[in-house]
Formats: C-alpha cells, structure tokens, sequence
C-alpha cells in the first residue's frame, strides 16, 4: 500500500517533466497518468480504510532527517476528490485550449499543480508541509495569468504577493516552533507542544498566513479577481482545490497538532470571520454581473461555511459527537470541490460559446447549452444545499451541533448564508431559461460537458447519497 | 557566544518586522516584492540563529537545510513576481 503513497507524488512529477519534454504526446500523457493517479488515490483510500494510517520514510530516512509520507482518512478522502476532480478537468482541458502551442504551455504547469496538491495532502512535516504550499501557490499564479491578458497578470501577481506574504508567516511559525521544541514533525510535535507564549505566537502566525492563503474573508480581496480572469479550467481546480489545501493545514494544526492549545475565544474568532465570508462572499455572489465572479464569490462563502465548524468542534467533548460533525466539515468540503469545480467548467463552456459570461445576457442559454444549463442547476443545488446533496448532510451535521452546543448565532448565519445562496442561483437560471432568441451559434463539446456534468451529479447524488461511507473512512482510517 | 546568537535572532526579528511593514503599506509593485525578499532574509537569519547550539559545538544542520530550501524558494518566487511584474509594465507604459 506504501506504493499508492509514493506512486501518487511521483505519477505527476514524473508525467510534468515528460510533458515539457515531449509536448506532442503531452496530452495523451496526461490522461494515462490521470488515470494511473486517480487508480493509486483509490488504492490509497482502500488501504487506509482496511489497515489504518499508513506511513512512509522515502529512502529509508527517519522522520527529522528524511521525508516522510503519511496518510490518513481525512488526507485519503481529500486527494481522492482531488484525483476525480483533476481528471475531470484535464479532459475538459484538452477540449478547452484549442491550440496545441497552449496546451504545450499548460500541461507541465498542471501537472505540477497536481504534484503539489498530493504532496502537500502527504507531508508529514512542517517544512515539507512550506515546500509544498509554496510549489502549489507558484504553479497557481502562473496557471491562473496563462491567458496574458492584462487583468489576468494583475489578479495573478496580487495572487503571487499575498501567497508569498502568507508562506512567509507560515515560514516564521515553522523556525519558532523547531527552535521550541528542536523537532518539525507533525505527529511528535502533537505530543510535545505546550500550553505557552512560543505555542501560541507560532500557531497565531502560521494560521494567519494559511488564512491570507485560502481567503477567509476580510483576507478574502484577492480570490474574486485571480479566479474570476483564469481560464475555466483553472478557475476550477483553484476554487475546488487550492484553497482546500490551506484550510486543510488549517485544520489539521487546530484539530491535531494544537489541540491541546485552542482556546475557544480564538475558535470563535475563527467562527465569527467565517459568518462573515458566509453573508459578505453570498451578498456579493448574488450582486455579480459576471457568472464568474458569482461562482468566485460563492467560494468565498462556502469556504466561510468550514470556519464554522471550529467553535462548534471545540465546544464538543472529543469522541462520538465530534467524530460526526468533522464528518459535517469533510462532505461539506468535499461536495463544495465537487460541485464547485463543475460550475466552473459549465461557465467556461458558456463563455467560449457566447464570447461573454455577462449574467444579464443568457438569455435562451437552456435551449441552445441544455445539458450545461443543467450542470449549472446541478452545482446550484449543491451550493444552496438541497437535498439530495452533500451539503445538506454536511450543513445538517452543522445546524445540529450548533443546536447541541447552543450557539445558535451558526443556525441563523447557515439560514440566510443558504437563502442568499437560492437566490444567486435562481438568478442565473431566471436568464438562463428567458425566451429571447440566443445570438450564438453554440455547438457543445461532449469532452467539455460531460465533464462539467459528472463532477456536479457527484455532488449531488454520489456524496448525497453514499454520505454514509465518508463517515465510516474518517473512522477506519484514523 | 550567546550575544552573536541573539544580534542574529534580533536582527533577523528586525528585518522581518521592516519587510512585513512595507509589504503591508507600500502599493509600489517593485517595492512590494523587495520587501517580502527583506522578510525572507529575516527568517533566514532566525534560522541561522537557532541553528547555534553553544561555543565548540557544531550548529544545528536542520536549520540551514531549510535556509538553503529557502533561499531557493525565495529566487523562484522574486523571478516570476518580477516577470509578471514586468509583463504589466512593458503593457502600460503611461503607468
């Protein structure tokens, strides 16, 4: 099973060089590693959920000296979704860039993306956990100003300073901590770390670097423009992925390696500014003219929606209780990446075909772009949290545990987050389905829509209806 | 030499406190990227600090393992910053 571990590094950084060497081949390359990476994140899942975390010292090297691969439930569940989503997405992507001279340029980069989000979902220590971080947000940036145009490179160069400002923090958090505690592994540092001034400064710093990394609002400003002038592809494995990356850090520093050290005040902090995402990314979604904005708005709020589980999780005495809601956090996570990401590519598709994505102007979308229009419903059910989808199970999970602790502040913030969030999706859909006559020759690509298509019904019928499993491999596999 | 060990830690506080400062305030593109390169430094001479483990005794190789990984980090990260940054430039010269 200790292959899946490494296989899944090595796959991509292995496909990302070939693919800057031979880019003739690149595309077919990408598919045959997709899928090999996507065999191995299921083989990993399977592992973890019959034999318990699995662990790895590359070369033979102890943890302190060598780098050591790990992966648990929560981190097999994650690159899972992160292998589908991907995969989703590079064929999309072969459909998307028309011209072989762009795909030459976004293959390497792509993959490379992929390498890092593997790596970081299976580092074990704190300065691979940075190198990682920092190998995601570099083959971000440059993904995200691939078109050249004039408001890409500048969304992507705030994209770049605002990362670096982020990893730099993490950084000073990573040198407080070794000089602490001589040591910059995850799990002996969950055992050492106490209560004191170097505990905190380092967990307040590296949570605030995180926090500029996955845009938790007021850190928010720079998301909405870097992810609204991407290209779709990109545009949706940023939404869907990239900044899951850094909430996952975040949750596992706040959940395992500081858990003794939280205290509920800077919890609910945590809480308070993720209702503020909620209200703040749902009022702006619902405002946006253009359809990715929207969806970069949406992401906003929907990353606001994780930070509310914290003051809930930490109210919750550790066992049962708990082990349910961080079930709630993970489906709402992973129903957001899926539905997401499917939102963003059915919105590419409408741009290249209608040469805008101007909100006001679908009209007549349903009949000429039916199966897109219906991916979008799809994602909108998703992202309100309908049933049968995996929101609802996860903002369920959350309403109850709030109700259970007594908060009910989350409740109302969850209620008017998810009618805000009908609301932005009705809009799109009240154009969507006007009468007027669509102006556009649209022919869709069956390589573009049923990508797009397959993502969305993930989230809202896969995950809403098999629910039940992610619970039991957060179990099984911790 | 314990006071060595602290003029590297403090400056090194300094320095990151500086570049953290003009990161923050300055909206000039060049500036910007200069100061998170000072902030880097900083860390770097935190590390270099805390890799000191007492007089005769060898430092701490840990710490200047990720020093280098950062510098490299660091040089990759100011390349594509002034790249783009020049991108940007070079298509608004009246700016």
């Amino acid at each position: 099973m200790t292959d899946a571990l490494i296989a899944l590094v090595a796959l991509p950084l292995t496909a990302a060089l070939l693919a800057l060497l031979l880019p003739r081949i690149a595309t077919a390359l990408v598919i045959f590693s997709g899928l090999a990476i996507t065999a191995s994140a299921i083989a990993l899942l399977y592992g973890v959920n019959t034999a318990g975390a699995l662990h790895y010292e590359l070369g033979g090297w102890t943890a302190g000296l060598g780098i050591a691969l790990r992966a648990d439930g929560l981190s097999a569940i994650l690159l899972l979704m992160i292998a589908l989503v991907m995969f989703a997405a590079s064929v999309y992507a072969s459909a998307y860039f028309g011209k072989a001279s762009e795909r030459a340029q976004f293959w390497p980069l792509w993959l490379l993306l992929w390498t890092a989000l593997n790596a970081l979902l299976l580092s074990g220590d704190l300065f691979n956990l940075y190198v990682t971080l920092e190998l995601l947000g570099l083959s971000a940036v440059a993904l995200a100003a691939l078109s050249g145009k004039h408001a890409a490179v500048q969304a992507a160069l705030r994209y770049l300073l605002v990362g670096l400002l982020g990893s730099m923090l993490f950084l000073v958090g990573v040198a407080l901590l070794y000089a602490g505690y001589a040591t910059l592994d995850l799990a002996t540092l969950t055992q050492v770390v106490k209560p004191g001034p170097i505990a905190w400064s380092a967990l307040t710093l590296m949570t605030f670097g995180l926090l500029l990394k996955t845009a938790l609002f007021p850190l928010h400003f720079w998301l909405p423009p870097a992810h609204g002038s991407a290209p779709a592809p990109v545009s949706a494995v940023l939404s869907a992925l990239v900044v899951k990356a850094a909430f996952y850090l975040v949750l596992r520093l706040w959940l395992d390696v500081f858990a003794d050290i939280v205290t509920p005040t800077a919890a609910n902090l945590l809480g308070v500014l993720g209702a503020g995402a909620v209200l703040w990314g749902s009022w702006q979604a619902l405002r946006a003219e253009r359809l990715k904005l929207l969806a970069a708005y949406s992401t906003v709020a929907q990353l606001g929606y994780l930070f509310l589980f914290f003051p809930l999780l930490l109210a919750l005495p550790p066992g049962p209780a708990r082990d349910v809601a961080t079930g709630g956090l993970v489906m709402l996570a992973l129903t957001h990446g899926f539905a997401k990401a499917g939102l963003f590519l059915a919105i590419g598709i409408v741009q290249q075909r209608s040469g805008h994505d101007n909100i006001q102007e679908l009209g007549g979308m349903v009949q000429r772009l039916p199966l897109t229009t219906f991916a979008i419903a799809l994602a909108g059910v998703a992202l309100i949290g309908l049933p049968p989808s995996g929101t609802f199970l996860g903002k369920w999970q959350l309403i109850s545990a709030a109700i259970a602790t007594g908060q009910w502040l989350w409740v109302a913030v969850t209620a008017i987050g998810s009618l805000l969030a009908a609301a932005y999706i009705f809009r799109i859909l009240g154009h969507a389905f006007g009468n007027q006559p669509y102006p556009h020759q649209a022919v869709a690509v069956a390589r573009e829509e049923w990508p797009a298509l397959l993502l969305t019904l993930t989230a809202t019928l896969v995950l809403g209806l098999a629910g039940a499993h992610v619970w039991t491999l957060l179990e099984n596999g911790s | 030499m314990l006071t060595t060990q602290w003029l590297y830690a403090l400056s090194g506080c300094l320095l990151l406190a500086l570049g953290l400062r003009s990161a923050l305030l300055h909206p000039a593109l060049l500036q910007r990227i200069l100061a998170i390169n000072v902030m880097g430094s900083g860390v770097f001479m935190l590390l270099i600090a805390i890799a000191y483990r007492g007089p005769g005794m060898p430092p701490d190789p840990i710490p200047h393992a990720l020093v280098l990984t950062g510098i490299v980090v660091a040089v990759s990260a100011t390349a594509l910053a002034l790249a783009l940054a020049r991108r940007l430039t070079r298509e608004q010269p009246h700016d």
